[in-house]
């Protein structure tokens, strides 16, 4: 039973790429996000609000299918990127990560948001009558202070990576070696005669890395409480 | 020398306030409600005036008309708070120098051990915030506050969080505060005896305006 074979190994070697990619990709940029809605008011707030958290409520169908017409090859921007900077996404596991980003993106933003909302404003305060401009106030005290929302974020994002399955096997498709994750692999595993074993073993897989992920989480939870109470 | 000449309307509340002080530590009372806070967060550049000017050695921080705001982090001006504000992820060595970072100045071995001694906490030094007493806390903001070298301090109702017991184990620091630092303050409260023994010039805040400016003889008044 726990024989994992080099191709089950190969789609658990490249979703973990994929999701570490994605992850790592889409954090800066979350950071910059859950900054702008917790601290920020502007023109357009509650669009942008509602954009990122759309790939939650959309079928993932739909978002796999917008990401090809935009990104595919001749889509607006994969056309300018392949032309002008050699980026492919167009059923490359480049592409899967695109698309884990993009649906992990708003687990990941919202407890970096909540996390920066909840720092106390009059701290902030502090730092800039002690000199602090306001990106150093941001760096040596709203992050420290957010750092376990955003260890926790990131840990959310990566799991759901881990579990995309929608919108990447409509995007990139389902290629061994190149775009099959996990969860493509066992799609096709179960509907290949005597694929029961191996998908199980991918099922069990997929169940450990959720589990390890959301333990770390709750962990780095526990320790955002304790910083904020200054011990 | 401090000058301040400004309006700011605050929901239903206006604040308007015109004084200058060259005293060294220039009192600001009144009850509760009076505007004090918003009045020195207007010094400090945390809060724009609606109308005015303030300046402070001669530099404009604010005049509304030119449309000037220098904001707090250029104002070199020492807030401390009522509520002292350590960071909770930085031991108290770290808050200490954190205003000597930001401004980019050299290490003054000697200040830093001159503040320490005169504040008495060079025995907290490796502890965090969470696990000092309210007491130890507000020395710790004074310590941080002077080492960021301000050319001004504001210290808004720093024994208002405290009991009388700790008032009293805090007063004599703030007294050789006064006497030894060379830094001008403002001192806010609504206690009327604090203010006796600390200040050189008084004042007088009653719902939004000024209703009396002079030595500390006009609290008798």
């Amino acid at each position: 039973m726990f024989d994992i074979s080099p191709t089950e190994w190969t789609a658990i070697l490249l979703s973990l790429r994929v999701a570490t990619v994605a992850t790592l990709i889409a954090t800066p940029l979350g950071i910059g996000v859950a900054w702008l809605l917790a601290r920020r008011d502007f023109w357009g707030k509650a669009l942008v609000d509602a954009l990122i958290y759309l790939p939650l409520v959309l079928p993932p169908v739909v978002t796999g299918y917008l990401l090809l017409l935009t990104f595919g090859k001749r889509g607006l921007v994969g056309g300018w990127l392949s032309d002008h900077l050699g980026i492919v996404f167009a059923f490359r596991w480049t592409g899967a990560a695109l698309a884990c980003g993009v649906m992990s993106f708003p687990l990941l933003v919202r407890p970096i948001r909540l996390s920066i909302e909840a720092v106390d404003r009059r701290l902030e305060q502090a730092a800039s009558t002690l000199g602090a401009a306001p990106w150093r106030v941001f760096l040596t005290v709203t992050l420290p202070l957010a750092l376990p929302g955003v260890l926790a974020g990131m840990v959310l994002g990566f799991a759901k990576a881990i579990g995309e399955f929608g919108a990447t096997i409509t995007f990139v498709s389902n290629i061994p070696g190149e775009t099959q994750t996990i969860s493509s692999a066992i799609y096709s595993l179960i509907s290949t005669p005597a694929g029961d074993t191996a998908a199980l073993r991918l099922v069990v897989v997929s169940i450990f890395i959720a589990t390890a992920a959301l333990i770390a989480s709750e962990l780095f939870a526990r320790r955002a409480t304790q910083r904020l109470h200054g011990n | 020398m401090l000058r301040v000449d400004i309006a700011k309307k605050l929901g239903e509340f206006t604040l308007e306030a015109s004084f200058s002080s060259e005293g060294r530590v220039t009192g600001l009372f009144g009850a509760s409600g009076a505007g004090k806070t918003s009045l020195i967060n207007i010094i400090a550049g945390l809060l724009r005036p609606d109308r005015g000017v303030v300046t402070l050695d001669g530099e404009t921080l604010d005049d509304t008309a030119a449309g000037r705001h220098v904001p707090p982090h250029q104002r070199r001006i020492g807030y401390v708070f009522q509520d002292a504000r350590l960071f909770p992820h930085l031991d108290v060595r770290q808050n200490l120098d954190y205003g000597r970072r930001m401004n980019r100045l050299a290490e003054d071995p000697a200040q830093h051990k001159r503040v320490i001694d005169l504040l008495d906490i060079g025995a907290l030094l490796d502890r965090r915030p969470g696990k000092l007493s309210g007491g130890e806390r507000q020395r710790v903001a004074f310590g941080r506050a002077l080492l960021s070298k301000p050319r001004l301090l504001l210290l808004d109702e720093p024994l208002g969080a405290l009991d009388e017991g700790r008032k009293l184990e805090i007063l004599p620091y703030l007294v050789r505060l006064r006497d030894e630092a060379g830094i001008p303050m403002v001192y806010v409260s609504h206690d009327a005896a604090e203010l006796r023994q600390l200040a050189t010039q008084i004042v007088m805040l009653k719902g939004g305006h000024i209703t009396a400016f002079g030595g500390v003889k006009v609290l008798t008044g």
